[in-house]
């Protein structure tokens, strides 16, 4: 059992577990963070942003002008942004049987495994993960393919360059790896090879194993997987959920009994309780909205945004905020709310009965209905028609590197009155910020992350009790800038094992058994001898049958019959013969009554020793020696077969046959 | 007995006495709960029954009580006669006889009977299967508990076997039962000792009488059997009887037990440690034992090193709240307290950089380590420990120095620990912190410390490190609402005893530590919590409360964001936040009153818009909450003379009233006569009279001028309307509260010689309606009369009528039947008696029913 670990990123995981004759990716998440580098796509022309200097080096050199520029004492790539993919190299992907999908976040590097690895196989996801991944990857391309860029930076990625840059530029790993983002077309073909699963649907994986998606209460249709067969399981846990927001509850009794438990996506930002961050995240838009100020929250177009957005249904009347238009931008903004309220199937157990009475299942619908929240597919159209200040804005991406976010950063960046709430944990809120500077806006940091933190860990290894973890190596360790802080890893018994990017893992799990059939007329055949209370045993004599992954035992065929010529031969002969089986021994020889036996057959000068495993009878003068160990007994002596053949006849007098 | 005593005991006991019509009832009541038949009755109406009975007992003897109504003792016979009485019945009977034969006649009548040994004898439900019931057991033992009062009860008991069963008992499984069984050894004991001996007792001639002696050797043979449970009952009623007796003679029992008690504190097996620590702490606090120079204090000494830090805790604190101990145990007591905080300073700090709390310690330093650094003990260890610090510190008179700066590092670090703040430096504190991080209960505990703690504040206070990490806690969105309010205590205690900290007298950090406590409550007072929003708002306003006086908090709240906030809040659609708020807004007008004087502030808040809204709050608010609170406010507002904001005192208060008048909610109401009251006194001061409302009146009010005046002011702001509808308000404290105010209005008119006239006449003038509203009163209909109005009617606005009113009806009264509570009539005997054959009753009507 070997684990391939594509990517180092723990919440955005991409790993190939190969089990039992199958090669399974679990997760194929797309690292985003390479984007922090570039310099941000303006929808509208930004005089500030074409005119950021170029990057000269100490030297003086201006050879890199053109690709780098510079704000604020950063530099930042001046093209396309480009994304950081799951290893490609460790192994062949085309050897892939079946991409297994846990939540919508973890699939934005599908396009890249189905189109341009000469992957064959299926992928398996939900409904909500597919419709909501769908949404999240046209909202990507969408907003990188509507700003074009003339130019694409290469030179910088040259290694001899890279040295010179400054940091972060300088310590980017694999750059040559980066890749410009997928389009549409490759999108609905990544797409088109996923095959819809419900949760608790048991779906067979070439008979050697069975794959089922279990609820992980993180997202819409997001999932946690088992894989097992006849004697093994393993469970992969990726971006979980304790908590109750609107997804469906995480199913944990299902986990039980894991030979092995992969763990990834858990919560990060540890220290920050999702509770007290939308407290935190309500105040500050309050504060600002009161003081007439505008709010930016710049957010990916599903997920924590319905969660903030019923909250702050239950909030903006008691703040006085009703009168402050909300407004969600996103080309897929209108597919998202709506989606969210059919997947009722998906949802937690009191939405799901808002339906019955019937009701939408979210109170957003109320909102848009009474016009306090707004959505458009972009700021060109209505939306500057409807604008009104103060206001609250959500739209991507979260990264402010392309989408509409950018456009509301230049516009509002300028006055203190206005706040910019980050409340996606998925990027460093000072790092998105760089190439604003300097920034008058308000900055608030509310990272709103419901994935399992080490407490509720710790809890649900206690009870599911598998026998090996498996984890990123971030989870073993503090924080690298909290490093007092002992209690955000993971603390079981026996430790986990950690992977790193690009490194190969041999599951410390050992394969023992397998399951055969024995069809019934062979069954009939048998007769078992009880060799101890309740353990019998019997000879089989059969031909094993392999197909599919499952094994059969068969009666073996009738004794060829006397060949009528000799000239012929049959296509039974294939079959091999059954030589006459020898009988198999059991029990254990009692050196002291052998010692006997061997004085009455004349050896009279019989020694014994005994050894760390059993005893050696040594013939001293027939120069011979039985060494007699619990599962093994040999009979040494130089080239005198008759003295050996004798010795064994009264070894055998000791043992059972059947 | 004095004549005076005499009276009140002859009234008491013709109060007590039983009526004609009960002593008609009785037999009937104790035919029907003597019969079978009946329905188990309810078990309030006896008890009831029974204290009516100690009532009557008390009233006349006993004896006679029997004699009298002889349905009394025939009930016990027939309960007796009954195969299967009801547990609850025959638990009655037992607590009955019980109560008679406290006195000594009724108990020989009784005896002669032979009632007493046929209910507590080995005949009785002792060897009945109706001892399995608990509630029998229970009753028999408080019969015997009862009847406890006379030798011949303890020689009944003693020679009867009685005793063996109260031993038995002791170890119940009824916990009611056993604790009321070792109550009672305790009681026999001491009375037995107390009404037998006849010369004192010494160690060496210890005669006790025989009862004592079979108790006293039961506890020592207890103590020395091998059978933990009974050694565990031996230790209970020993620190029972140091806990309620403290006669030298306990001491001489001591002595024939120490050596044996003293051996279970390192006695393994017998597990008794939590328990000689509550013994120990009994006898501490008698002066018996506090005297003693030698072993007593030894073996508190020995308990304090031997027990475990969790067990020794209670004994520690308890032994520092003594003011008569010596100073060398207080001092072992205090370390054995300190010791967690200690090993938690030592554990954060580098070597040498602090030295501790402690010297040195009393126990081994390990074994506290070991508690704190297992996650099952340490947050227990802590809160224990916090628990009785908070205890101690809220003592106003602390017999001990406790070193208050060490303390308050130690917090500092545990509330660090908590919010993992602090780099530990030591493996023992990274393992605490690792425990503590996110622990709520440790988080409350250190804050309630840190609150009480403000008010022992040293020279050497390191405040600016305080409220750094009090800012985190209230800034952090990851503070539980629970942990926000004790935070926001703490931080309120501290920031209003700022001013006073000599050593901290920066003008500069005292601002800025304000600023940014404006900054953090304006966020929490936007919080979607209401919780949140209520705590921050009850904050500002202790902070107002306490700090109003000073220019730079006055400032720092004025230019901040709080009081526009505040206003808004006034809106909120949780009840709670608006009542806080509208409190909060109504000290805020304290300041922004005094700020309209201040050039250095521009006043952006407009008081009469603050009034005015907390009066259509008061008027239109759909919770009460929030009215409660503006009336409230009003009257804070009229009692601090808020004559800035209220510059037309009268049309303010007659505005008010009018609204309080028709609430629905009583407490408004009484708001509102509150409010009248404070008006009433600062009307008539301002007019001349004295402040004290005893001092005699100067001749210059007594003036009719004066008189008239204060008169058409109240008058004009409608209040008698307002205290004589009162009068006849549905809810009582109303009424009591307008009777009050009337009756010292009254005395502000009248000298007491001048109403003397008035009621003796007894002859109301017919004028002024006051005839027809002294009938109206009595009927306690004053509101319907005056809506129908019948033509006869007072006139409350006129100054006349209403000082013949005043002087006219008789308040008193009023005020005696308003006294009385609303169920008097169904308190009395004769309503019980009646109830309990209402029940029987039912029995018969349906009996009859059916052929």
């Amino acid at each position: 059992m070997k684990l391939y670990c594509l990517s180092g990123h723990p919440t955005l995981p991409c790993n190939v577990l190969k089990f039992k004759s199958t090669t399974i990716m679990l997760d194929c998440g797309l690292d985003m963070t390479s984007t922090l580098n570039f310099l941000p796509l303006p929808l509208v022309q930004s005089p500030r942003l074409s005119k950021l200097p170029g990057w000269v080096l100490k030297d003086g050199s201006t050879f890199l002008d053109k690709e780098l520029k510079e704000c604020s004492g950063h530099v930042f790539v001046d093209s396309v942004p480009e994304f950081c993919l799951p290893e490609t190299e460790l192994l062949d992907l085309s050897t892939v049987d079946v991409i297994l999908i846990s939540n919508y976040h973890c699939m934005m590097a599908l396009p890249y495994i189905t189109e341009y690895t000469g992957f064959t196989g299926t992928v398996y996801a939900t409904e909500p993960t597919v419709q909501i991944g769908r949404l999240l990857m046209e909202e990507l391309v969408n907003s990188i393919e509507r700003v074009p860029k003339a130019q694409s930076a290469s030179m910088w990625k040259n290694k001899e360059v890279q040295r010179l840059l400054p940091a972060p530029l300088k310590d980017a790993v694999e750059v040559s790896m980066w890749r410009k983002c997928y389009t549409m077309p490759e999108v609905n073909a990544a797409l088109s090879k996923i095959q819809m699963v419900g949760y608790s649907q048991k779906i067979e994986l070439f008979g050697a194993v069975q794959v089922t998606p279990l609820s992980s209460g993180y997202a819409l249709g997001s999932s946690n997987w088992i894989i097992q067969s006849h004697y093994e399981k393993v469970s992969y846990v990726s971006g979980s959920s304790l908590l109750t927001t609107h997804p469906q509850p995480m199913d944990q009794a299902s986990l039980k009994n894991s030979d092995v438990l992969i763990l990834t996506g858990l919560t990060q930002i540890p220290t920050a309780n999702p509770d007290g961050m939308v407290g935190e995240f309500c105040s500050n838009l309050a504060m600002t909205v009161r003081n007439g100020g505008n709010v930016l929250v710049p957010c990916y177009p599903s997920g924590v945004i319905y969660d903030l957005l019923e909250c702050l249904y239950q909030y903006i009347d008691s703040a006085g905020l009703s009168n402050v238009p909300f407004y969600f931008i996103s080309p897929v903004a209108n597919s998202s709310l709506e989606f969210s309220q059919i997947f009722a199937e998906w949802l937690c157990h009191n939405k799901q009965t808002k339906v019955y009475l019937p009701e939408p299942p979210f109170p957003h619908a109320e909102l848009i209905q009474t016009n306090k929240l707004k959505h458009y597919p972009s700021i060109h159209g209505d939306f500057s028609n409807d604008f009104k200040q103060p206001c609250v804005v959500f739209t991507g991406h979260p990264s402010l590197r392309f989408g509409d976010v950018v456009h509301f950063m230049e516009l509002w960046g300028k006055s203190s009155l206005n706040t910019v709430i980050f409340t996606e944990p998925d990027f460093s809120y000072l790092d998105a910020l760089a190439p604003y500077q300097p920034l008058a806006m308000k900055c608030v940091y509310c990272p709103i992350d419901t994935r399992l933190n080490f407490i509720q860990v710790s809890k649900l290894l206690k009870e599911v009790q598998p026998l090996h973890v498996v984890c990123p190596e971030q989870y073993t360790q503090p924080p690298p800038t909290q490093s007092h802080r002992t209690d955000l890893m993971i603390d079981c018994q026996p430790p986990p094992m950690s992977y790193r990017r690009a490194e190969v893992l041999t599951l410390p799990y050992k394969r023992r058994y397998e399951k055969i059939e024995i069809m019934p007329e062979l069954a009939d055949s048998l007769v078992p001898l009880e060799i101890k209370p309740g353990i019998s045993l019997a000879t089989v004599s059969a031909v094993l049958h392999t197909k599919d992954n499952k094994h059969v035992l068969q009666l073996p065929p009738k004794p060829p019959q006397p060949p009528a010529s000799k000239k012929r031969k049959r296509v039974s002969d294939d079959v091999p013969e059954c030589k006459p089986l020898k009988p198999l021994l059991s029990g254990s020889i009692p050196v002291d009554q052998f010692v006997q036996t061997l004085e009455k057959h004349g050896f009279s000068d019989v020694k014994v020793e005994d050894t760390a495993k059993g005893h050696i009878v040594l013939l001293q003068e027939a120069e011979t020696l039985i060494q007699i160990e619990e599962d093994s007994t040999h009979i040494i002596c130089d080239n005198d077969e008759p003295l050996r053949v004798k010795l064994r006849d009264l070894v055998l007098k000791f043992l059972q046959k059947f | 007995m004095s004549s005076l005593e005499a009276w009140f005991v002859a009234r008491a006991r013709r109060r007590l006495a039983m009526t004609r019509e009960c002593r008609l009832l009785l037999p009937r009541v104790c035919a029907a709960l003597a019969d079978p038949r009946q329905p188990g009755s309810d078990d309030t109406c006896l008890e009831k029954l029974l204290d009516w009975f100690g009532d009557l007992s008390e009233a006349e003897p006993t004896l006679k009580l029997v004699q009298d109504n002889p349905c009394v003792p025939e009930l016990i016979t027939s309960v007796l006669a009954l195969p299967e009485p009801s547990p609850s019945i025959l638990s009655f009977t037992l607590r009955l006889a019980g109560l008679l034969a406290a006195s000594e006649n009724c108990f020989q009548h009784l005896q002669q009977e032979k009632l007493l040994v046929r209910l507590f004898g080995k005949d009785g439900p002792l060897n009945s299967a109706m001892w399995e019931d608990a509630s029998v057991r229970s009753g028999w033992v408080e019969g015997v508990r009862r009847m406890m009062h006379h030798q011949p009860a303890l020689h009944f008991l003693c020679s009867g076997g009685g005793i063996d069963v109260i031993f038995t008992l002791q170890g119940d499984p009824s916990l009611f039962v056993a604790s009321a069984a070792s109550r009672l050894l305790v009681h026999m004991l001491t009375f037995s000792v107390e009404s037998e001996m006849t010369k004192p007792l010494s160690a060496k001639d210890c005669d006790w009488p025989v009862c004592a002696q079979m108790i006293i050797k039961h506890i020592e043979d207890s103590l020395q059997s091998s059978s933990v449970s009974r050694i565990k009952q031996s230790l209970k009623l020993l620190t029972s009887l140091f806990g309620s007796c403290r006669a030298p003679w306990t001491e001489v029992l001591w002595l024939g037990v120490a050596k044996q008690v003293e051996s279970f504190l390192t006695e393994e097996s017998v597990q008794a440690q939590h328990m000689l620590a509550d013994l120990l702490l009994n006898m501490a606090r008698s002066p018996v034992f506090c005297d003693t120079e030698g072993s007593f204090w030894a073996l508190v000494t020995s308990a304090l090193e031997h027990l475990t830090p969790v067990q020794a805790g209670p004994l520690a604190v308890g032994i520092l709240r003594l003011h008569e101990c010596p100073q060398d145990v207080r001092i072992q007591a205090l370390t054995v307290l300190l010791q967690p905080m200690d090993c938690i300073l030592r554990a954060a700090s580098q070597p040498l950089e602090y030295a501790g709390l402690l010297d040195e310690s009393v126990t081994d330093p390990a074994t506290v380590e070991s508690l704190l650094s297992s996650k099952s003990s340490c947050a227990g260890l802590l809160c224990q420990t916090l628990g009785h610090l908070e205890e101690l510190l809220s003592l106003i008179r602390l017999p001990v120095d406790l070193p208050y700066t060490s303390l308050l590092r130690s917090l500092m670090t545990i509330l660090q620990f908590c919010n993992g703040l602090l780099i530990p430096a030591s493996p023992l504190g990274s393992k605490i912190s690792q425990i503590l991080i996110g622990c709520f209960r440790v988080q409350r505990s250190a804050l309630d410390v840190l609150a009480v703690l403000s008010e022992r504040k040293g020279c050497d206070t390191p405040v600016e490190s305080l409220f750094d990490i009090l800012l985190a806690y209230l800034e952090s969105p990851n503070t539980s609402h629970t942990v926000l309010k004790k935070s926001f205590q703490a931080t309120s205690k501290w920031l209003v005893c700022l001013p006073e900290m000599s050593c901290f007298n920066s003008q500069w950090q005292t601002k800025k530590i304000l600023q940014d406590v404006f900054l953090v409550l304006q966020k929490r007072l936007c919080s979607p919590s209401w919780e949140v929003r209520d705590s921050s708002l009850e904050f500002l306003t202790i902070l107002i409360k306490g700090l109003r006086d000073q220019d730079e908090f006055r400032q720092t709240l004025l230019s901040s964001e709080v009081p526009r906030l505040t206003e808004d809040l006034l809106e909120d659609p949780e009840s709670y936040v608006r009542a806080s708020a509208v409190t909060a807004a109504g000290h805020l007008t304290f300041i922004t009153c005094f700020a309209s004087e201040s050039p250095v502030i521009g006043n952006q808040y407009n008081k009469e818009n603050t009034v005015e809204k907390l009066q259509e709050i008061l008027s239109t608010d759909p919770e009460s909450f929030p009215r409660r609170a503006a009336i409230s406010i009003f009257t804070r507002w009229l009692r601090q003379s808020h004559t800035g904001l209220l510059q037309n005192t009268e049309q303010f208060v007659s505005r008010a009233i009018q609204i309080a008048e028709s609430d629905l909610d009583w407490e408004v109401r009484l708001g509102g006569l509150e409010l009248v009251e404070v008006f009433f006194v600062q009307t008539l001061c301002r007019l001349g009279r004295p402040k004290c409302p005893y001092a005699p009146f100067s001749p210059e009010f007594t003036s009719s001028v004066r008189q008239n005046e204060s008169l058409q002011i109240f008058c004009r702001v409608k209040l008698f309307g307002f205290l004589f509808c009162s009068l006849c308000d549905c809810d009582r404290p109303v009424g009591q509260k307008a009777c009050d105010i009337l009756l010292a209005l009254r005395s502000s008119f009248y000298p007491s010689n001048a109403l003397k006239d008035f009621h003796e006449t007894e002859d109301l003038p017919a004028e002024h309606g006051v005839a027809w509203l002294q009938r109206t009163l009595r009927q306690g209909s004053l509101a319907q009369n005056i809506l129908t109005g019948s033509g006869n009617e007072v006139d409350f606005q006129d100054p006349e009528s209403m000082l013949l009113a005043l002087g006219t009806i008789n308040l008193e009264e009023l005020h005696d039947d308003l006294n009385k509570s609303s169920d008097h009539v169904e308190k009395s005997p004769q309503s019980l008696l009646q109830d309990i054959l209402a029940t029987v009753g039912t029995v018969e009507e349906n009996e009859a029913d059916c052929y």
